[in-house]
């Protein structure tokens, strides 16, 4: 038996709340080193199973498994090249939320920073399972502590957000819990390793499909069951916002790619138009919402939406450059997202303002924090050079082979994202400084320029050499669509 | 004599009540002592219990009474959380001057009665099981005879279960009357065909029965009686009837009339479908904890009885493991609203719980668990029960009972986290008393953390249940 390197991925952020849970909470200083030496382990954990992982085997590496409710469910987890991707963007992102917590949580920190700590517990272990119902414990349980930070340490429509994200979410995934009950009944088993092996019926495939849906829709999340997201990310404080934006969505689309397509195939097939109709919507629609927008937050949840589209798109193309920007796509916008957040974080802590037209001339006041931002925001409307621009240049190209009408309009969202985006950054960093507030405003403190400055480097270091990425994903993804083509053609085969 | 040997967990139970109420006669202010040696009886009798534990099922005095294993299970869960519920009932009841004599007597009565209920095997004795548990309950909600809404719900609480009694015989004298028998065994052998008059008697047992465990549509009395009866009286009507009765119904609708399972079924169905969205739904509006958590255990048998109406082992066990969870939650619940007293009185408004967390970081910390896991959320122990019903349902392909199930839930969940809303996200109020007896902190700490934790290992309580086999 092998160390078990993946449960103490896991358990080490929930050994460190426990740990935190008794200590003082008036001792603040203990807090904050206790919490963010324990996600940094975690971060170091997490590159060492990334140096030792063999990127030339598709298989899931790792595994752990043993008997949890006996005759029943197996403990499984592991990671394929696929996984661990995620995983590191968890660890990675994780000690940079913990980090931010300095100016902008007052009260409760000790709570708070349980919560964060048991958030990256739930995260890591979404990525990370390899049983239907450990991914649904893990993909459900992040509603209570996500509801928590939304609902305590929100603003002032705090409540109603937090209510709205819980019922939303909640509402999507007992239909999953049903299909994968119903899994385990028609399969025997809810092991995935053993699912993808056996394949499932295909009649009862549509069905089961749309369940899975239903919970990944909410969560991605795709028109028209965003409007949780606006409202939650409005309210959230920023490390909730990060965290929301960078990781929580990204469950999502992991889950359509390890079980809506991986387990239906002929379901996935069926539903391609359905799914680029609504991608398409997505990306146009509300990109025009977000060109709209005079709340910084809500710009950039909106933005979320439109690159989640893309997303979506890509992954639905069954493409190895689709799928591969589909993936690319959610780290650079895990990263992307997650640094816009920390901006506007920066400046609502100094003004407690995210009104766009109260700020204006920024730059003349915060020139460190004004190049910071351009970087993000080149990133995030796709500049060559820049993550966002890997993905969504794969994801087009990827889609141009299914559908030439489709991928010219998708190319119309990233003329539309550069609009807001930059339209956004004019308004805020440019112009006369009319605002009196913002004379007196400082810039950056060490903390904040030290996380950005990590941000905008990995921005444009994976920008330019995205190799370390795609080399740890290719093998896996073209396994993955290899198996897709086989278990189509299996299915046509059969029908003819 | 070997008869009543296997029954000696009963003879000991109504000896001490006999004891004890020679003592409260002629001993001055006993009332103390005989509360606390209750609790003594209540731990031999489970221990006795637990000793009895038969190899193979025994059937006693001509097969009108049967022991095995399952009834052996259930007559420990009630024991054991009737001496947890006077454990933590303990200084609610001295505060609010209904400790008497009666009151432990009548607990113990009621507890005999339940003891024959799950044992009875045989339409008559289960009748006067019922009537003995009944009875003593009566007398306990109407406990704080001044307070005009305690007499009140004694007095609603008769009148309609009275009613649902008479119903109840009813069922009773048809079955008996078109199978010539009141033993289950002997109906079992007599009812081969399928008469109308059997299928009626079944449905107005059912009716007496539902009426016991608060399924709609006979739940009406629930959240009047849950509200006005002192809060220590609450908590034996929210958990320990419903043990009792849910027993019976299997005991009944699995035992004679197993091969009636397409008829009755859909009676169950109908009966879970409306407990588990009529509860969700009504809990909504509700202001006071103690009606909201009635309204939340009318939701909460919905789903034990989806349980029952799947027809296979699992659901049974499913079941059980399910009322488990459910009275390990309720009890914890009910200890929190025991803590929220201030100058020895108790608060039960959803208000008064606002800004708890500031005030009693622990103590809300642990009714948020609670509450979350009553919602169902994973990935504390009531997910478990909830995902364990469903496996079952959903076994059997009864998905219509399914989704309507888990839609409930989420709207279920709205009430909760309303509550934790409340308590984490409102403005503080006054503090709270802190001197709690032992006892009470106790099953609050063990109790919550056994929800929290329950999924560390679920095997611990479902080993419980796997011998159950009753078809």
């Amino acid at each position: 038996m092998n160390f078990p390197i993946i449960s103490s991925l896991i358990l080490l952020p929930s050994i460190g709340a426990l740990f935190l849970f008794f200590i003082n909470s008036k001792n603040i200083t203990g807090i904050k080193y206790v919490s963010l030496f324990v996600s940094i382990i975690n971060f170091l954990i997490s590159i060492y199973l990334w140096l030792i992982f063999d990127q030339f085997s598709y298989e899931f590496q790792f595994v752990e498994s043993r008997v949890w409710i006996k005759d029943f469910i197996n403990y499984k987890v592991g990671v394929d090249g696929i996984s661990i991707l995620f995983i590191i963007l968890t660890t990675f992102i994780t000690p940079l939320c913990i980090l931010s917590v300095n100016s902008s949580i007052k009260n409760r920190l000790k709570e708070f920073l349980i919560a964060i700590l048991l958030m990256e517990t739930l995260m890591i272990g979404v990525f990370c399972s390899l049983d239907l119902v450990i991914f649904y414990l893990f993909f459900e349980g992040g509603l209570i502590p996500m509801f928590l930070i939304i609902g305590i340490w929100g603003g002032e429509r705090r409540v109603y957000s937090a209510f709205k994200f819980f019922l939303f979410t909640l509402l999507g995934s007992v239909l999953m819990l049903i299909a994968v009950i119903s899994i385990y009944w028609i399969a025997g088993t809810t092991d995935v390793e053993e699912l993808y092996k056996l394949g499932i019926d295909p009649k009862y495939q549509n069905l089961l499909w749309l369940a899975f849906f239903s919970s990944f829709a909410v969560k991605t999340p795709m028109w028209p069951v965003h409007t949780w997201l606006p409202d939650a990310h409005v309210e959230a404080p920023t490390a909730g916002s990060v965290l929301l934006a960078a990781i929580l969505l990204k469950m999502a689309g992991y889950g359509f790619i390890r079980f809506s397509i991986g387990l239906f195939p002929v379901a996935s097939e069926y539903f391609v138009p359905f799914i680029f109709v609504i991608s398409l919507i997505a990306i146009i629609y509300t990109s025009l919402v977000a060109l709209m927008q005079d709340d910084m937050k809500k710009l950039i949840a909106y933005s979320s939406v439109a690159h989640m589209g893309f997303v979506t798109l890509g992954l639905f193309t069954f493409t190895q450059q689709g799928v591969e920007g589909g993936i690319f796509q959610m780290i650079s916008h895990g990263i992307v997202s997650a640094a816009l957040f920390f901006s506007v974080g920066v400046v609502y802590d100094r003004t407690h303002s995210r009104r766009i037209n109260d700020y204006g001339g920024l730059v003349n006041v915060m020139p460190k924090y004004s190049i910071l931002l351009m970087v993000f925001t080149l990133g995030s409307l796709g500049l060559p050079g820049t993550t966002g621009f890997i993905g969504e240049f794969l994801i087009l190209m990827g889609t141009f082979k299914k559908s030439f009408l489709v991928a010219a309009i998708a190319s119309l969202g990233v003329i539309l994202g550069a609009a807001y985006m930059l339209w956004l950054y004019k308004r805020v960093v440019f112009g006369e400084l009319t605002n009196q507030k913002l004379l007196k405003i400082i810039d950056l403190n060490k903390v904040e320029l030290s996380i950005l400055t990590l941000l905008a480097l990995s921005i444009i270091f994976f920008g330019f050499y995205p190799d370390p990425f795609s080399n740890t994903y290719s093998v896996s993804v073209e396994n993955f669509i290899n198996e897709y083509n086989d278990k189509l053609n299996n299915y046509n085969l059969q029908n003819q | 004599m070997i008869n009543l040997f296997y029954i000696s967990t009963e003879i000991f139970l109504s000896l001490s009540i006999l004891i004890l109420l020679l003592i409260g006669v002629f001993k001055n202010k006993s009332e103390l002592f005989i509360y606390n040696f209750t609790c003594i009886i209540l731990l031999v009798g489970l221990a006795i219990n637990i000793k009895l534990n038969p190899q193979s099922p025994i059937d006693l005095f001509n097969n009108s009474y049967k022991i095995d294993y399952f009834t052996t299970l259930i007559k420990s869960v009630i024991l054991i959380s009737a001496f947890l519920v006077m454990l933590c009932s303990l200084n609610y009841v001295k505060q609010n001057d209904i400790l008497k004599i009666e009151y432990p007597i009548l607990i113990l009565s009621s507890i005999l009665g339940m003891l024959v209920m799950v044992s009875s095997n045989d339409l008559i004795v289960f009748y006067v099981g019922l009537e003995l548990q009944s009875l003593a309950l009566y007398v306990l909600a109407a406990f704080k005879r001044d307070n005009i809404l305690s007499s009140e719900s004694g007095l609603k609480y008769f009148i309609l279960s009275a009613l649902s009694s008479g119903l109840l015989l009813y069922g009773c004298s048809l079955i008996y009357g078109f199978s010539s028998s009141t033993n289950f065994d002997l109906i079992y052998q007599n009812s081969e065909s399928i008469e109308y008059g059997i299928i009626f008697g079944i449905v107005f047992i059912l009716v007496g029965l539902a009426f016991k465990i608060t399924a709609v549509p006979f739940h009406m009395w629930a959240p009047d009686v849950y509200d006005g009866s002192p809060t220590s009286v609450t908590v034996i009507f929210a958990i320990l009837p419903k043990i009792a009765a849910l027993t019976v119904f299997i005991n009944f609708l699995y035992g004679p009339f197993l091969e009636m399972f397409d008829q009755w079924q859909a009676v169950i169905i109908f009966l879970s479908i409306g407990s588990m969205v009529f509860g969700a739904v009504a809990a909504i509006g509700q202001k006071k904890l103690k009606r909201l958590i009635a309204y939340s255990s009318i939701s909460h048998m919905g789903f034990a009885l989806a349980g029952l109406s799947v027809g296979t082992n699992e659901g049974i066990q499913n079941s059980i493991i399910y009322l488990m969870i459910y009275l390990i939650m309720n009890i914890a619940f009910f200890c929190c609203l025991f803590m929220l007293k201030r100058e020895n009185q108790y608060f039960d408004k959803v208000e008064d719980l606002s800004g708890l967390s500031k005030n009693h970081p622990l103590l809300s910390l642990s009714l948020m668990i609670i509450l979350f896991s009553l919602a169902g959320i994973p990935p504390l122990a009531g997910f478990f029960a909830k995902f364990y019903i469903f496996t079952a349902v959903i076994e059997q392909s009864m998905y219509f009972l399914a989704i309507v199930g888990l839609l409930s839930t989420v709207i279920a969940a709205f009430y909760y986290i309303r509550l934790i809303k409340v308590m984490y996200f409102d403005e503080q109020k006054e503090k709270y008393d802190l001197n709690h007896s032992i006892g009470l902190k106790m099953i609050l700490v063990i109790s919550s953390t056994i929800i929290l934790i329950y999924f560390i290992n679920p095997n611990i309580i479902n080993n419980f249940v796997l011998d159950i086999t009753l078809i």
